[in-house]
Protein backbone atom coordinates (compact mmCIF):
# COMPACT_ATOMS: atom_id res chain seq x y z
CA UNK A 1 0.00 0.00 0.00
CA UNK A 2 3.07 1.98 0.70
CA UNK A 3 4.51 2.17 -2.43
CA UNK A 4 0.96 3.35 -4.70
CA UNK A 5 0.32 5.92 -2.15
CA UNK A 6 3.41 7.54 -2.35
CA UNK A 7 3.18 7.95 -5.94
CA UNK A 8 -0.07 9.32 -5.13
CA UNK A 9 1.66 11.97 -2.55
CA UNK A 10 4.53 12.39 -5.20
CA UNK A 11 2.29 14.07 -7.79
CA UNK A 12 0.83 17.01 -5.48
CA UNK A 13 3.64 17.71 -3.87
CA UNK A 14 6.62 17.21 -6.78
CA UNK A 15 8.75 14.97 -4.67
CA UNK A 16 9.71 18.03 -1.90
CA UNK A 17 8.77 15.71 0.86
CA UNK A 18 12.29 13.60 1.94
CA UNK A 19 11.83 10.35 2.60
CA UNK A 20 12.16 9.87 6.07
CA UNK A 21 10.57 7.49 9.31
CA UNK A 22 6.68 6.53 8.20
CA UNK A 23 5.46 8.09 11.36
CA UNK A 24 3.59 11.19 12.36
CA UNK A 25 6.29 14.51 12.58
CA UNK A 26 4.76 17.82 12.87
CA UNK A 27 4.44 21.31 14.80
CA UNK A 28 0.62 22.22 14.51
CA UNK A 29 -1.15 24.92 16.25
CA UNK A 30 -4.86 26.29 16.04
CA UNK A 31 -6.43 29.19 17.56
CA UNK A 32 -10.20 29.67 18.80
CA UNK A 33 -10.98 32.57 20.58
CA UNK A 34 -10.54 31.27 24.34
CA UNK A 35 -8.62 28.42 23.35
CA UNK A 36 -5.24 27.43 21.74
CA UNK A 37 -3.76 24.02 20.25
CA UNK A 38 -0.07 23.51 20.16
CA UNK A 39 1.06 20.75 19.88
CA UNK A 40 4.76 18.82 18.64
CA UNK A 41 3.79 15.63 17.25
CA UNK A 42 6.60 12.61 16.90
CA UNK A 43 4.75 9.08 16.75
CA UNK A 44 6.36 6.17 15.26
CA UNK A 45 5.42 5.05 11.89
CA UNK A 46 3.60 1.42 13.27
CA UNK A 47 1.25 0.97 16.19
CA UNK A 48 -1.62 3.04 18.29
CA UNK A 49 -1.05 6.17 19.92
CA UNK A 50 -3.76 7.20 22.15
CA UNK A 51 -4.79 10.59 22.88
CA UNK A 52 -5.60 11.18 26.39
CA UNK A 53 -7.19 14.03 27.93
CA UNK A 54 -10.08 15.51 29.37
CA UNK A 55 -12.59 16.56 27.39
CA UNK A 56 -12.31 20.43 26.04
CA UNK A 57 -8.54 19.44 26.05
CA UNK A 58 -8.11 20.00 22.68
CA UNK A 59 -7.77 16.47 21.14
CA UNK A 60 -10.58 16.21 18.44
CA UNK A 61 -8.35 19.56 17.44
CA UNK A 62 -6.00 17.65 17.04
CA UNK A 63 -7.37 15.15 14.52
CA UNK A 64 -9.08 17.67 12.83
CA UNK A 65 -5.65 19.55 12.04
CA UNK A 66 -4.09 16.53 11.39
CA UNK A 67 -6.85 15.80 8.61
CA UNK A 68 -6.73 18.99 7.27
CA UNK A 69 -10.37 19.90 8.29
CA UNK A 70 -8.99 23.03 10.09
CA UNK A 71 -8.30 25.83 7.81
CA UNK A 72 -6.75 27.90 10.82
CA UNK A 73 -4.55 25.31 11.16
CA UNK A 74 -0.56 26.39 11.48
CA UNK A 75 2.39 24.74 11.09
CA UNK A 76 4.07 21.58 9.39
CA UNK A 77 3.22 18.19 9.00
CA UNK A 78 4.81 15.38 7.80
CA UNK A 79 3.17 11.56 7.81
CA UNK A 80 5.00 8.50 6.44
CA UNK A 81 7.76 10.78 4.80
CA UNK A 82 5.26 12.99 3.12
CA UNK A 83 4.54 16.66 3.52
CA UNK A 84 0.95 17.39 3.94
CA UNK A 85 1.76 21.20 5.22
CA UNK A 86 3.77 23.66 5.60
CA UNK A 87 3.11 27.07 6.11
CA UNK A 88 7.27 27.73 5.15
CA UNK A 89 6.46 27.43 1.78
CA UNK A 90 2.58 27.42 1.94
CA UNK A 91 2.02 24.12 0.91
CA UNK A 92 -1.08 22.27 2.28
CA UNK A 93 -2.39 18.95 0.99
CA UNK A 94 -5.97 19.25 0.95
CA UNK A 95 -8.09 16.50 3.06
CA UNK A 96 -9.60 14.72 -0.03
CA UNK A 97 -5.68 14.29 -1.42
CA UNK A 98 -4.46 12.70 2.50
CA UNK A 99 -4.55 9.22 2.29
CA UNK A 100 -6.35 8.64 5.76
CA UNK A 101 -8.91 7.29 7.60
CA UNK A 102 -11.34 8.99 10.14
CA UNK A 103 -13.58 7.67 12.43
CA UNK A 104 -15.91 10.60 14.00
CA UNK A 105 -16.88 10.44 17.41
CA UNK A 106 -20.60 9.99 16.37
CA UNK A 107 -21.60 7.97 13.11
CA UNK A 108 -21.25 9.97 9.80
CA UNK A 109 -21.93 7.48 7.77
CA UNK A 110 -24.06 8.82 4.53
CA UNK A 111 -27.62 8.45 5.05
CA UNK A 112 -28.57 8.77 1.63
CA UNK A 113 -26.66 5.30 0.87
CA UNK A 114 -27.33 1.84 1.87
CA UNK A 115 -24.37 0.00 3.99
CA UNK A 116 -22.91 -0.97 0.87
CA UNK A 117 -23.03 2.34 -0.53
CA UNK A 118 -21.01 3.73 2.56
CA UNK A 119 -18.57 0.65 2.28
CA UNK A 120 -17.80 1.60 -1.54
CA UNK A 121 -17.81 5.24 -1.17
CA UNK A 122 -13.99 5.35 -0.51
CA UNK A 123 -13.08 2.00 -2.23
CA UNK A 124 -14.74 3.11 -5.20
CA UNK A 125 -11.69 6.13 -5.13
CA UNK A 126 -9.23 4.25 -4.23
CA UNK A 127 -7.12 3.17 -8.18
CA UNK A 128 -7.87 -0.05 -8.62
CA UNK A 129 -3.85 -1.43 -8.49
CA UNK A 130 -3.57 0.07 -5.21
CA UNK A 131 -6.86 -1.99 -3.43
CA UNK A 132 -6.28 -4.97 -1.07
CA UNK A 133 -9.25 -5.26 0.49
CA UNK A 134 -12.58 -6.06 -1.18
CA UNK A 135 -15.75 -4.74 -0.02
CA UNK A 136 -17.17 -8.17 0.67
CA UNK A 137 -13.71 -9.27 2.27
CA UNK A 138 -14.24 -6.53 4.96
CA UNK A 139 -18.06 -6.97 5.17
CA UNK A 140 -17.16 -10.34 6.50
CA UNK A 141 -14.38 -9.21 8.68
CA UNK A 142 -16.89 -6.82 10.21
CA UNK A 143 -20.08 -8.83 10.48
CA UNK A 144 -21.76 -6.48 7.77
CA UNK A 145 -23.04 -9.38 5.22
CA UNK A 146 -26.62 -9.17 6.28
CA UNK A 147 -27.05 -5.55 6.64
CA UNK A 148 -25.37 -4.57 3.33
CA UNK A 149 -28.63 -3.50 1.89
CA UNK A 150 -29.80 -1.83 4.68
CA UNK A 151 -30.39 1.38 4.99
CA UNK A 152 -27.86 2.84 7.94
CA UNK A 153 -31.03 4.93 9.73
CA UNK A 154 -32.44 1.28 10.70
CA UNK A 155 -28.77 -0.31 12.01
CA UNK A 156 -27.59 -0.54 15.55
CA UNK A 157 -25.46 2.36 17.07
CA UNK A 158 -22.69 -0.23 17.41
CA UNK A 159 -23.46 -1.59 13.51
CA UNK A 160 -22.97 2.09 12.45
CA UNK A 161 -19.53 2.07 13.74
CA UNK A 162 -18.66 -0.94 12.63
CA UNK A 163 -19.79 0.29 9.13
CA UNK A 164 -17.77 3.38 9.54
CA UNK A 165 -15.03 1.42 10.68
CA UNK A 166 -14.78 -0.98 7.82
CA UNK A 167 -15.50 2.11 5.05
CA UNK A 168 -12.61 3.60 6.36
CA UNK A 169 -10.38 0.86 6.19
CA UNK A 170 -11.46 -0.07 2.33
CA UNK A 171 -10.60 3.72 1.78
CA UNK A 172 -6.82 2.54 2.19
CA UNK A 173 -5.72 4.81 4.55
CA UNK A 174 -2.10 5.33 5.36
CA UNK A 175 -2.88 6.87 8.59
CA UNK A 176 -6.19 6.05 10.64
CA UNK A 177 -7.35 8.44 12.83
CA UNK A 178 -10.01 7.21 15.16
CA UNK A 179 -12.03 9.80 17.42
CA UNK A 180 -13.43 8.41 20.67
CA UNK A 181 -15.25 6.08 18.39
CA UNK A 182 -16.78 4.08 20.99
CA UNK A 183 -18.30 7.18 22.92
CA UNK A 184 -21.89 7.16 21.62
CA UNK A 185 -22.05 3.31 22.39
CA UNK A 186 -23.79 1.44 24.88
CA UNK A 187 -22.36 -1.23 27.41
CA UNK A 188 -22.88 -4.11 25.28
CA UNK A 189 -21.53 -2.73 21.39
CA UNK A 190 -18.76 -0.75 23.54
CA UNK A 191 -16.97 -4.10 24.65
CA UNK A 192 -17.89 -6.00 21.40
CA UNK A 193 -16.43 -3.02 18.91
CA UNK A 194 -13.41 -2.71 21.54
CA UNK A 195 -12.44 -6.32 20.60
CA UNK A 196 -12.52 -5.57 16.83
CA UNK A 197 -10.76 -2.43 17.56
CA UNK A 198 -7.93 -4.40 18.96
CA UNK A 199 -7.78 -6.47 16.27
CA UNK A 200 -7.83 -3.78 13.76
CA UNK A 201 -5.15 -2.18 15.09
CA UNK A 202 -2.81 -4.78 15.68
CA UNK A 203 -3.50 -6.01 11.98
CA UNK A 204 -3.20 -2.42 9.83
CA UNK A 205 0.00 -1.34 8.96
CA UNK A 206 -0.10 2.20 9.36
CA UNK A 207 -0.22 4.51 12.58
CA UNK A 208 -3.25 4.81 14.02
CA UNK A 209 -3.81 8.33 16.35
CA UNK A 210 -6.68 7.10 18.87
CA UNK A 211 -8.43 10.00 20.93
CA UNK A 212 -9.99 8.62 24.13
CA UNK A 213 -10.73 10.19 27.64
CA UNK A 214 -11.28 6.23 28.90
CA UNK A 215 -7.58 5.16 30.84
CA UNK A 216 -8.80 1.73 30.31
CA UNK A 217 -9.18 1.73 26.72
CA UNK A 218 -6.18 3.39 26.10
CA UNK A 219 -4.50 0.79 28.42
CA UNK A 220 -5.59 -1.80 26.00
CA UNK A 221 -5.39 -0.28 22.76
CA UNK A 222 -2.33 2.23 22.98
CA UNK A 223 1.23 1.75 22.25
CA UNK A 224 2.01 5.43 22.85
CA UNK A 225 0.35 7.96 24.71
CA UNK A 226 0.08 12.00 24.08
CA UNK A 227 -1.57 13.31 26.97
CA UNK A 228 -3.22 16.54 26.42
CA UNK A 229 -4.26 19.58 28.65
CA UNK A 230 -5.67 23.18 27.77
CA UNK A 231 -4.67 22.83 24.37
CA UNK A 232 -0.79 21.44 24.86
CA UNK A 233 1.42 18.43 25.31
CA UNK A 234 1.82 17.43 28.78
CA UNK A 235 4.23 14.18 27.95
CA UNK A 236 4.91 11.86 25.13
CA UNK A 237 6.04 8.64 24.60
CA UNK A 238 5.66 4.81 25.53
CA UNK A 239 2.29 3.91 27.06
CA UNK A 240 3.94 1.57 29.88
CA UNK A 241 6.57 4.65 30.77
CA UNK A 242 3.80 7.29 30.93
CA UNK A 243 0.87 5.34 33.12
CA UNK A 244 3.53 4.75 36.19
CA UNK A 245 4.71 8.29 36.02
CA UNK A 246 3.87 9.72 39.27
CA UNK A 247 4.27 13.34 37.72
CA UNK A 248 1.43 12.97 35.10
CA UNK A 249 -2.46 12.74 35.67
CA UNK A 250 -2.51 9.33 34.66
CA UNK A 251 -1.25 8.09 38.06
CA UNK A 252 -3.59 10.24 39.96
CA UNK A 253 -6.78 8.79 38.76
CA UNK A 254 -8.91 6.73 40.69
CA UNK A 255 -8.62 3.70 38.08
CA UNK A 256 -4.52 4.42 37.69
CA UNK A 257 -2.74 1.43 35.78
CA UNK A 258 0.06 -0.39 34.91
CA UNK A 259 0.39 -1.72 31.45
CA UNK A 260 3.18 -5.26 31.39
CA UNK A 261 3.76 -6.61 28.04
CA UNK A 262 3.79 -10.34 28.39
CA UNK A 263 3.96 -13.81 26.81
CA UNK A 264 2.22 -16.74 27.49
CA UNK A 265 4.16 -19.01 29.31
CA UNK A 266 2.30 -22.08 30.43
CA UNK A 267 -1.24 -22.93 31.73
CA UNK A 268 -2.09 -24.70 34.80
CA UNK A 269 -5.02 -27.72 34.07
CA UNK A 270 -5.57 -28.56 37.45
CA UNK A 271 -6.56 -25.02 38.69
CA UNK A 272 -7.41 -23.34 35.21
CA UNK A 273 -4.85 -20.76 35.22
CA UNK A 274 -2.47 -18.99 32.81
CA UNK A 275 1.00 -18.21 33.74
CA UNK A 276 2.31 -14.80 31.78
CA UNK A 277 6.02 -14.34 31.79
CA UNK A 278 5.85 -10.07 32.16
CA UNK A 279 8.77 -7.76 32.50
CA UNK A 280 7.70 -7.85 36.22
CA UNK A 281 8.20 -11.77 36.55
CA UNK A 282 5.30 -14.64 36.40
CA UNK A 283 1.79 -13.39 36.55
CA UNK A 284 -1.05 -16.30 37.17
CA UNK A 285 -4.35 -15.09 35.42
CA UNK A 286 -7.33 -17.13 35.58
CA UNK A 287 -8.82 -18.62 32.82
CA UNK A 288 -6.58 -20.81 30.09
CA UNK A 289 -8.24 -19.35 26.96
CA UNK A 290 -4.89 -17.86 25.42
CA UNK A 291 -2.40 -20.10 23.52
CA UNK A 292 1.04 -20.67 24.91
CA UNK A 293 4.11 -18.23 22.90
CA UNK A 294 1.30 -15.44 22.52
CA UNK A 295 2.42 -11.97 23.31
CA UNK A 296 -0.46 -9.91 25.49
CA UNK A 297 -0.71 -6.80 27.67
CA UNK A 298 -1.95 -7.17 31.40
CA UNK A 299 -2.92 -4.19 33.17
CA UNK A 300 -2.67 -3.93 37.25
CA UNK A 301 -4.33 -1.24 38.38
CA UNK A 302 -2.88 0.76 41.33
CA UNK A 303 -5.65 -0.30 43.92
CA UNK A 304 -5.17 -4.10 43.43
CA UNK A 305 -1.36 -3.80 44.30
CA UNK A 306 -0.54 -3.96 48.56
CA UNK A 307 2.98 -4.20 49.85
CA UNK A 308 4.43 -6.34 52.77
CA UNK A 309 8.20 -5.94 54.07
CA UNK A 310 8.65 -9.47 54.62
CA UNK A 311 7.47 -12.46 51.73
CA UNK A 312 3.59 -13.81 52.70
CA UNK A 313 3.16 -17.43 52.70
CA UNK A 314 -0.34 -17.60 54.62
CA UNK A 315 -1.83 -15.74 51.74
CA UNK A 316 -4.86 -15.91 48.87
CA UNK A 317 -2.86 -13.57 46.69
CA UNK A 318 -0.78 -16.07 43.95
CA UNK A 319 1.06 -13.10 42.24
CA UNK A 320 3.73 -11.88 44.85
CA UNK A 321 7.07 -10.10 43.10
CA UNK A 322 10.16 -8.97 44.19
CA UNK A 323 10.33 -4.85 44.16
CA UNK A 324 11.95 -1.82 44.89
CA UNK A 325 10.35 1.30 45.90
CA UNK A 326 11.10 4.02 43.12
CA UNK A 327 8.40 6.79 44.35
CA UNK A 328 6.33 7.69 46.41
CA UNK A 329 3.61 10.80 46.25
CA UNK A 330 1.44 11.91 48.96
CA UNK A 331 -2.01 12.13 47.14
CA UNK A 332 -4.08 13.68 49.89
CA UNK A 333 -4.41 12.99 53.86
CA UNK A 334 -5.24 9.37 53.45
CA UNK A 335 -3.60 8.02 50.54
CA UNK A 336 -0.14 7.89 49.19
CA UNK A 337 1.17 6.35 45.47
CA UNK A 338 3.93 4.22 45.08
CA UNK A 339 6.03 3.59 41.62
CA UNK A 340 7.50 0.19 42.06
CA UNK A 341 10.41 -1.17 40.23
CA UNK A 342 9.89 -4.90 39.30
CA UNK A 343 12.20 -6.02 37.06
CA UNK A 344 12.49 -4.29 34.12
CA UNK A 345 9.24 -3.13 34.27
CA UNK A 346 7.21 -0.41 36.89
CA UNK A 347 4.26 -0.81 38.94
CA UNK A 348 1.98 1.21 41.00
CA UNK A 349 1.03 0.69 44.06
CA UNK A 350 -1.54 3.00 46.13
CA UNK A 351 -1.61 2.30 50.10
CA UNK A 352 -2.77 4.45 53.00
CA UNK A 353 -0.58 7.24 54.26
CA UNK A 354 -0.19 4.89 57.85
CA UNK A 355 0.56 1.91 55.69
CA UNK A 356 3.29 4.07 54.30
CA UNK A 357 4.31 5.46 57.05
CA UNK A 358 4.12 2.00 59.18
CA UNK A 359 6.21 0.23 56.22
CA UNK A 360 8.94 2.96 56.32
CA UNK A 361 8.66 3.48 52.73
CA UNK A 362 11.23 5.47 51.25
CA UNK A 363 13.09 5.12 47.86
CA UNK A 364 15.21 2.20 47.19
CA UNK A 365 13.53 0.04 49.72
CA UNK A 366 13.10 -3.83 48.80
CA UNK A 367 9.82 -5.08 49.31
CA UNK A 368 7.22 -7.36 48.47
CA UNK A 369 4.51 -6.70 45.95
CA UNK A 370 1.43 -8.77 46.30
CA UNK A 371 -0.56 -8.23 43.09
CA UNK A 372 -4.37 -9.09 43.77
CA UNK A 373 -5.57 -9.45 40.29
CA UNK A 374 -4.33 -8.81 36.92
CA UNK A 375 -6.43 -8.88 33.96
CA UNK A 376 -5.20 -10.02 30.93
CA UNK A 377 -5.45 -7.35 27.85
CA UNK A 378 -5.18 -9.27 24.94
CA UNK B 1 -21.42 39.56 0.70
CA UNK B 2 -23.79 36.53 1.90
CA UNK B 3 -26.44 38.90 3.90
CA UNK B 4 -25.95 40.85 0.75
CA UNK B 5 -26.88 38.49 -1.33
CA UNK B 6 -29.86 36.70 0.21
CA UNK B 7 -31.52 40.16 0.82
CA UNK B 8 -31.51 40.26 -3.09
CA UNK B 9 -32.67 36.86 -3.44
CA UNK B 10 -35.44 37.50 -1.25
CA UNK B 11 -36.45 40.81 -2.44
CA UNK B 12 -39.19 39.97 -4.90
CA UNK B 13 -41.35 38.19 -1.17
CA UNK B 14 -41.22 41.89 -0.29
CA UNK B 15 -41.96 43.99 -3.31
CA UNK B 16 -45.56 44.41 -5.59
CA UNK B 17 -45.59 42.71 -7.64
CA UNK B 18 -46.17 45.40 -9.92
CA UNK B 19 -43.20 46.95 -8.93
CA UNK B 20 -41.04 44.12 -9.56
CA UNK B 21 -42.86 43.89 -12.78
CA UNK B 22 -42.75 47.55 -13.38
CA UNK B 23 -38.81 47.44 -13.45
CA UNK B 24 -38.61 43.83 -15.33
CA UNK B 25 -40.36 45.90 -17.83
CA UNK B 26 -38.28 49.00 -18.27
CA UNK B 27 -35.24 46.45 -18.11
CA UNK B 28 -36.53 44.12 -20.40
CA UNK B 29 -37.90 46.32 -23.10
CA UNK B 30 -36.27 47.28 -26.19
CA UNK B 31 -34.88 50.81 -24.53
CA UNK B 32 -33.80 49.10 -21.26
CA UNK B 33 -30.27 47.74 -20.12
CA UNK B 34 -31.02 44.40 -20.81
CA UNK B 35 -33.44 44.35 -23.74
CA UNK B 36 -31.38 46.53 -25.57
CA UNK B 37 -28.43 44.02 -25.17
CA UNK B 38 -30.54 41.01 -26.01
CA UNK B 39 -31.51 42.87 -28.76
CA UNK B 40 -28.52 43.58 -30.47
CA UNK B 41 -27.13 39.76 -30.02
CA UNK B 42 -30.40 38.93 -32.50
CA UNK B 43 -32.71 38.08 -29.97
CA UNK B 44 -36.53 39.05 -30.43
CA UNK B 45 -38.55 41.24 -28.31
CA UNK B 46 -38.57 39.98 -24.67
CA UNK B 47 -41.55 42.18 -23.32
CA UNK B 48 -45.05 40.94 -24.16
CA UNK B 49 -43.64 37.95 -25.29
CA UNK B 50 -43.06 34.18 -23.75
CA UNK B 51 -39.70 33.89 -23.09
CA UNK B 52 -40.39 37.65 -21.31
CA UNK B 53 -42.93 36.40 -18.91
CA UNK B 54 -40.55 33.05 -18.32
CA UNK B 55 -37.49 35.20 -17.61
CA UNK B 56 -39.90 37.43 -15.25
CA UNK B 57 -40.95 34.41 -13.48
CA UNK B 58 -37.99 33.13 -13.01
CA UNK B 59 -36.69 36.10 -11.25
CA UNK B 60 -40.19 36.86 -9.03
CA UNK B 61 -40.28 32.95 -7.84
CA UNK B 62 -36.43 32.73 -7.06
CA UNK B 63 -36.54 33.11 -3.74
CA UNK B 64 -39.21 30.42 -3.10
CA UNK B 65 -36.87 27.87 -4.60
CA UNK B 66 -33.05 29.37 -2.78
CA UNK B 67 -34.97 29.35 0.68
CA UNK B 68 -36.04 25.77 0.79
CA UNK B 69 -32.43 24.78 -1.07
CA UNK B 70 -30.78 26.85 1.47
CA UNK B 71 -32.34 25.37 4.08
CA UNK B 72 -31.82 21.74 2.96
CA UNK B 73 -28.11 22.05 2.47
CA UNK B 74 -27.68 23.52 5.73
CA UNK B 75 -29.44 20.76 7.66
CA UNK B 76 -27.10 18.08 6.29
CA UNK B 77 -24.33 20.05 8.35
CA UNK B 78 -20.70 19.92 7.47
CA UNK B 79 -20.06 16.34 8.70
CA UNK B 80 -21.01 14.09 6.04
CA UNK B 81 -18.90 16.35 3.87
CA UNK B 82 -16.00 16.30 5.69
CA UNK B 83 -16.30 12.32 6.22
CA UNK B 84 -16.69 12.50 2.11
CA UNK B 85 -13.46 14.45 1.61
CA UNK B 86 -11.55 11.93 4.33
CA UNK B 87 -12.97 8.78 1.99
CA UNK B 88 -10.89 10.87 -0.69
CA UNK B 89 -13.53 13.26 -3.01
CA UNK B 90 -12.76 16.68 -4.03
CA UNK B 91 -15.00 19.28 -3.17
CA UNK B 92 -16.74 18.86 -6.61
CA UNK B 93 -17.32 15.04 -6.13
CA UNK B 94 -18.59 15.43 -2.72
CA UNK B 95 -21.22 18.01 -3.71
CA UNK B 96 -22.18 15.90 -6.03
CA UNK B 97 -22.41 12.43 -4.30
CA UNK B 98 -22.95 13.82 -0.93
CA UNK B 99 -24.43 17.21 -0.84
CA UNK B 100 -27.10 17.06 -3.71
CA UNK B 101 -28.44 13.68 -2.78
CA UNK B 102 -28.57 15.04 1.26
CA UNK B 103 -30.49 17.64 0.22
CA UNK B 104 -32.94 16.02 -2.12
CA UNK B 105 -35.82 16.51 -0.12
CA UNK B 106 -35.04 20.44 -0.43
CA UNK B 107 -35.95 20.66 -4.60
CA UNK B 108 -39.09 18.85 -3.96
CA UNK B 109 -40.03 21.26 -1.22
CA UNK B 110 -38.52 24.06 -3.62
CA UNK B 111 -40.04 22.83 -6.80
CA UNK B 112 -43.71 22.85 -4.97
CA UNK B 113 -43.52 26.38 -3.76
CA UNK B 114 -42.24 27.81 -7.17
CA UNK B 115 -44.90 25.82 -8.77
CA UNK B 116 -48.05 27.90 -6.84
CA UNK B 117 -46.29 30.69 -6.27
CA UNK B 118 -45.57 30.69 -10.62
CA UNK B 119 -49.22 29.60 -11.24
CA UNK B 120 -50.70 31.89 -8.89
CA UNK B 121 -48.93 34.87 -10.06
CA UNK B 122 -50.71 37.79 -12.26
CA UNK B 123 -49.46 41.27 -11.30
CA UNK B 124 -45.75 40.96 -13.06
CA UNK B 125 -47.21 38.56 -15.44
CA UNK B 126 -49.69 41.14 -16.00
CA UNK B 127 -46.99 43.98 -16.19
CA UNK B 128 -44.47 42.48 -18.69
CA UNK B 129 -46.98 39.94 -20.56
CA UNK B 130 -49.68 41.98 -21.47
CA UNK B 131 -52.24 39.62 -21.76
CA UNK B 132 -52.31 38.56 -24.92
CA UNK B 133 -53.86 36.30 -26.10
CA UNK B 134 -52.12 33.02 -27.46
CA UNK B 135 -48.56 34.55 -26.96
CA UNK B 136 -48.90 35.45 -22.90
CA UNK B 137 -52.33 34.87 -21.25
CA UNK B 138 -51.80 32.56 -18.56
CA UNK B 139 -54.69 31.05 -16.83
CA UNK B 140 -55.11 32.92 -13.87
CA UNK B 141 -55.91 36.04 -16.05
CA UNK B 142 -57.92 34.36 -18.04
CA UNK B 143 -60.07 33.45 -15.53
CA UNK B 144 -60.15 36.98 -14.28
CA UNK B 145 -61.26 38.32 -17.88
CA UNK B 146 -63.90 35.66 -18.30
CA UNK B 147 -65.48 36.57 -14.84
CA UNK B 148 -65.02 40.70 -16.07
CA UNK B 149 -67.35 39.56 -18.90
CA UNK B 150 -69.74 37.81 -17.24
CA UNK B 151 -68.76 34.24 -18.50
CA UNK B 152 -69.07 32.57 -15.38
CA UNK B 153 -69.37 28.68 -17.22
CA UNK B 154 -65.98 29.41 -19.19
CA UNK B 155 -64.54 30.62 -16.17
CA UNK B 156 -65.41 27.60 -13.84
CA UNK B 157 -63.84 25.29 -16.71
CA UNK B 158 -60.58 27.03 -16.49
CA UNK B 159 -60.76 27.29 -12.40
CA UNK B 160 -61.49 23.68 -11.86
CA UNK B 161 -59.22 22.53 -14.56
CA UNK B 162 -56.30 24.58 -12.56
CA UNK B 163 -57.66 22.75 -8.98
CA UNK B 164 -57.36 19.23 -10.47
CA UNK B 165 -53.89 20.14 -11.97
CA UNK B 166 -52.85 21.53 -8.75
CA UNK B 167 -54.29 19.07 -6.46
CA UNK B 168 -52.38 15.91 -9.08
CA UNK B 169 -49.64 18.04 -8.78
CA UNK B 170 -48.95 18.45 -5.56
CA UNK B 171 -50.34 14.40 -4.78
CA UNK B 172 -47.11 13.27 -6.89
CA UNK B 173 -44.64 15.52 -4.44
CA UNK B 174 -45.83 14.40 -1.57
CA UNK B 175 -45.63 10.41 -3.25
CA UNK B 176 -42.37 11.41 -4.10
CA UNK B 177 -41.50 12.63 -0.53
CA UNK B 178 -42.54 9.93 0.80
CA UNK B 179 -40.40 7.58 -0.87
CA UNK B 180 -37.54 10.09 -0.75
CA UNK B 181 -37.86 9.54 3.09
CA UNK B 182 -37.94 6.15 2.78
CA UNK B 183 -34.46 5.97 0.93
Amino acid sequence: MAGALRSRAGRRDGGRAEARSGGVLGRLSFDRPGFRLAVELDLPERGVAGIFGPSGSGKTTLLRCVAGLEPGARGRLEVGGELWQDDATGHRTPTHRRPLGYVFQESSLFTHLSVRGNLRYGWRRVPERRRRLHPREAARRFGLERLLDRRVDDLSGGERQRVALARTLLAHPRLLLLDEPLASLDDTARSEILGELERLVREVEVPVLYVSHDLGEVGRLADHLLVLDRGSVVAQGPLTELLTRLDLPLAGRPDAEAVLEATVGGHDEEFHLTRLDSEAGPLWVPGESVEIGWTVRVRVLARDVSLTLARQTGTSILNIVPATVAELREEDDAQTLVRLRVGEAALLARVTRRSAQHLGLRPGLELWAQVKSAALLR
Amino acid sequence: MQPVVQAIVAMPIVLPPTVLGFYLLVLLGPRGAVGEIWGRWGGGPLVFSFAGLVIGSVIFSLPFVVRPLQGAFAASGRRPMEAAATLGAGPLDRFATVALPLARRGYLTAATLCFAHTVGEFGVVLMIGGNIPGETRVVSIAIFDLVERMQYGAAHRLSAGLVVFSFLVLLVVSAVDRRWRAL
